[in-house]
């Protein structure tokens, strides 16, 4: 499929690039019409690889790149049905979700990810899954989960650990505080830090550089340096399902979603 | 050195401009929040409108319950 227009996101072919665009309001929160709209798109990538050679993901929304999982639907949704069918919900979910990014992260092609605004949680885990990020002067990259009684579930533990030192992702881990795309950048975690607005097209300068470059040598490049975690990647899913079934996270996501403070991100 | 003035003034004026909010209609004792009629996402924007303005990092756990101008002040002068 070279072109998909849904409800969650969208994705077209231009001069060998494929860009996916995600247009969920209200900051792209991954829920299951994400999911399923996303598992359309890892299962179209076979044909995309076959004339493409760069992937750019970014957000059309104002807000950000992505807030993460849809914590509102996630509760409601385990509200409404017995504890042990919600756990297994939420593993099928995590099972899901995981195979997505893991296509996305093996794909043939040179993966960019071009972020603005929030960054959070499931949407700093898709970007992490890209080879390369270009973030604005405006991005914020942030690990909240703590802060719920929970860890990263969509595979930020793992990949973070791929790409940076382990001082830098216990502090993004364990402190639950949000990276400015300066600091980012100084980690190693970005790129590129471009002006605000910029980020799409610096993605796109940076693709059409890419593909001036042998497609085997840099799909060979690719598998050497940046090999992926799959038994982590499943431990991760483990631990989530264990720490979710704690009654301190239902509480913590009550007191998240029923919330009106204007902080709900700084508890 | 900047003085803690200084840096209140500063904020007041990148807050105006980032949320187009006439200069004089934000006071340094306000509640921010209701002011510039903000959430806490673009709280966050702010934030990194100020770190990158004064080149520091401040830890957003830092800002819990700072609404008003003049407490965030205080707490960007103790970084700088």
């Amino acid at each position: 499929m070279e072109s998909f227009s849904g409800q969650a996101l969208s994705w077209k072919v231009t001069g060998g690039v494929v860009e996916l665009a995600l247009h969920r309001e209200p900051c792209n929160e991954i829920g299951s019409l994400s999911l399923a709209e996303l598992e359309k798109f890892a299962a179209a990538l076979d044909g995309l690889e076959k004339h493409a050679h760069a992937l750019i993901v970014h957000s059309e929304m104002k807000p950000g790149f992505c807030a993460g999982a849809d914590l509102r639907e996630l509760y409601r949704r385990s509200q409404d049905m017995e504890k042990s069918l919600a756990r297994a919900g939420v593993r099928d979910f995590l099972e899901r979700i995981h195979r997505v990014l893991n296509r996305i992260d093996a794909a043939r092609l040179t993966t960019i990810a071009a972020v603005h605004g929030v960054t959070f949680g499931g949407g700093f885990e898709l970007a992490l899954v890209c080879d390369l990020i270009v973030a604005d002067k405006l991005a914020r990259f942030c690990f909240p989960e703590l802060r719920l009684g929970l860890v990263p579930g969509f595979g930020g533990i793992p990949r973070l650990k791929r790409d940076l030192g382990n001082a830098i992702v216990r502090d993004l881990l364990l402190t639950g505080r949000s990276f400015n795309a300066t600091k980012a950048q100084q980690a190693g975690l970005v790129s590129q830090v471009v002006a605000e607005g910029e980020g799409l097209r610096a993605a796109r300068a940076t693709a059409a550089q890419l593909g001036k470059f042998d497609r085997s040598t840099a799909i060979a490049a690719k598998k050497f340096i940046k090999p992926i975690p799959y038994e982590e990647l499943q431990r991760e899913i483990d631990l989530f399902c264990e720490l979710f079934s704690r009654p301190a996270v239902e509480a913590g996501l009550k007191k998240f979603v029923e919330s009106t403070d204007p902080q709900p991100y700084l508890p | 050195m900047e003085t803690a003035e200084k840096t209140l003034d500063e904020i007041l004026a990148l807050a105006a401009a980032h949320f187009k909010v006439p200069r004089e209609k934000l006071s340094p004792d306000g509640d921010f929040f209701k002011t510039l009629g903000i959430d806490s996402l673009q709280a966050l924007d702010l934030l990194t409108k100020l770190e990158n303005h004064f080149h520091i990092e401040l830890p957003d756990y830092e800002l819990q319950g700072v609404t008003d101008f003049r407490t965030l002040a205080g707490k960007i002068q103790a970084r700088l």
